[in-house]
């Protein structure tokens, strides 16, 4: 190949590129091994990993049940290797699964469209805070600090480079819903969103409404952003929202390392023309049959350039057809079902530990540790098998006594009597 | 086809100037270009816009292509008209597809543009 190529070894590829951007010494790589010393590296490191640990870890990612199914979709080859269906006519199976998806995902947050996945909830943040900027013409953001602290930092990054101030506003000690004369205060007329999350981060369900209103008071706009999709099966879709931002790995997206996940973006009908993202249209073809095809693209940056709405080029086509196919093996009254579950878990561990904050919560909550710090309380639980609670210092100093649990359908009794007794309750 | 008192840019826009106001749109040959419009896309009443820069957007079955205006100046009224019936633009460029009415800054501006004859003869050369 070399020889065909004109050159005596892989340096020369790279001979164009300048001498001070090209790395001199060579990768710090281990030679070449063979196929069964990799699947032995890998077999110890997967052992590595805590397989059969109960979780009470949420705070964004979620400890669910996947559906044997949806891997099985998924693996598919025709989903698998599929390229962004560009080409309608030869791409009516992904086409047809993304307009599902789109479908279930105004379904559930009752918005009138969806596209067709972002990245994460953590980047469909920072988007819908841009598209509400270019809907009102203003350039500054108010998010809850009650928001994901993961959530609001990538927001901070997006917004450095757009011109686009991003102040926060409170939550109240007691309630540790969102503080509404702190929201009030800060409101002004350059406002173009205001973001809020419910369940928020201490897992409370939030005052979406008043907040709603509050905003759309001085013309801002409201966006609503979830962590935790199961909580949709119970709660009342936020119709006060305009666009409603949010992460679906609770869908039957494995944790792994905290990605690959898939976010969503749902907005009013009114304001499609300044969503971001990839959007899949039902149609018909020459034939008058029912057709899908990619709809809506010139918002996108391959055809608007720098005017484009994002410079998100693409979506979460495989992440999130296993949201989809969740959803389709759930159902409403499945997924209505789980969510009760998870509730019941959530409120049966609580009911044994003092709750910090008085707000109504779905499937987290945060609760002070009395038998210690709670690192040393976590790592006395990991001795058990257990994975404990989010210490929150590290994003909340306020609460650096306290952890946020999670219980969902996968928490066992046992498991959660043992937190308990390990929080000294 | 092209109105005597309209003035013409080489980018297939017209504006017609009455004292300081002036009332901008695009040429039947643009729209001829762009085929169905679907989606027009303009700045809010207050926005002061440049000769010369992009006003806005429209958005056709093809193609997105910015609006460069033909003058200076701040801009007056939007024909809010167009939003449900962006199809206008196809059917009566001149007329009621008008995009925007602006406060000329600059009238001297116009000297630099077409006349009607000599828009006819640019577009005859184009093609």
């Amino acid at each position: 190949m070399m020889d065909a190529c004109g050159i005596d070894g892989p340096d020369a590829l790279f001979a164009h590129l300048p001498e001070e951007v090209r790395m001199r010494k060579p990768l710090d790589l281990a030679p070449g091994i063979s196929e069964y010393e990799i699947v032995d590296y890998f077999r110890r490191r997967a052992a590595e990993n805590a397989n059969g640990y109960a979780s009470f870890l949420g705070a964004g990612v979620y400890n669910h049940f996947r559906p044997v199914l949806v891997d099985t979709v998924v693996s598919r080859g025709e989903f698998l290797t599929s390229y962004t269906p560009y080409q309608a006519e030869i791409s009516q199976g992904v086409l047809t699964t993304i307009f599902e998806f789109q479908t279930m995902i105004c379904q559930l947050t009752g918005m009138d469209v969806a596209n067709a996945s972002m990245y994460d909830g953590s980047t469909a943040v920072p988007e819908a805070a841009m598209m509400a900027a270019r809907l009102t013409g203003r350039r500054r953001a108010l998010v809850a600090r009650s928001v994901h602290p993961e959530y609001r930092e990538t927001l901070r990054t997006y917004a450095r480079h757009q011109g686009m101030a991003v102040e926060e506003f409170g939550y109240l000690e007691d309630a540790g819903t969102i503080d509404l004369e702190d929201l009030d205060r800060k409101m002004d007329d350059a406002t173009a969103a205001v973001i809020v999350q419910s369940p928020n981060f201490f897992g409370i369900v939030d005052q979406v409404k008043a907040a709603g209103e509050m905003a759309h008071r001085r013309g801002a706009l409201l966006v609503l952003v979830f962590t935790e999709a199961v909580s949709l099966g119970l709660l009342r879709p936020p119709a006060e929202a305009d666009i409603v931002a949010g992460e679906l790995q609770s869908f039957a997206i494995p944790p792994s390392y905290g990605g690959p996940f898939a976010g969503i973006i749902a907005t009013r009908e009114r304001y499609v023309r300044q969503m971001p993202g990839r959007l899949v249209g039902q149609t018909v073809d020459t034939r008058g049959n029912r057709a899908f095809c990619l709809t809506l693209a010139t918002r996108e940056q391959h055809i608007r350039r720098e005017k484009a709405t994002s410079n998100i080029c693409t979506n979460q086509a495989l992440i999130a057809l296993m949201a989809t196919v969740f959803m389709t093996v759930y159902g409403k009254e499945g997924l209505r079902e789980l969510a009760a579950q998870n509730l019941a878990k959530a409120h049966y561990l609580a009911g044994q530990l003092k709750p910090r904050f008085s707000g109504k919560f779905f499937n987290e909550f945060v609760a002070r540790v009395d038998g210690g710090e709670p690192e040393a309380v976590n790592r006395a639980l990991l001795k058990q098998k257990i994975i404990g609670g989010l210490p929150l210092g590290r994003f909340y100093p306020e609460l650096a006594d306290s952890v946020l649990l999670c219980a969902t359908e996968m928490s066992r009794r046992e498991d959660m009597d043992a937190v308990v007794k390990a929080m000294g309750a | 086809m092209y109105p005597e008192n309209f003035r013409y840019t080489k980018e297939h826009e017209w504006v017609l100037v009455e004292g300081d106001a002036g009332t901008i749109g695009i040429t039947d040959h643009a729209q001829e270009e762009l085929g169905d419009i679907v989606y027009v896309d303009l700045p809010k009443a207050g926005t002061r816009i440049e000769q010369g820069k992009s006003l806005g957007s429209v958005e056709s079955v093809k193609a997105v292509s910015d609006i460069y205006s033909p003058v200076s100046g701040e801009v007056t009224d939007v024909n809010h008209a167009l939003a449900d019936a962006p199809e206008t633009l196809n059917s009566d460029p001149h007329g009621a597809g008008w995009l925007v009415k602006i406060r000329l800054s600059a009238p001297a501006e116009t000297d630099g543009l077409m006349s009607a004859a000599d828009y006819e003869s640019y577009i005859g050369a184009e093609k």
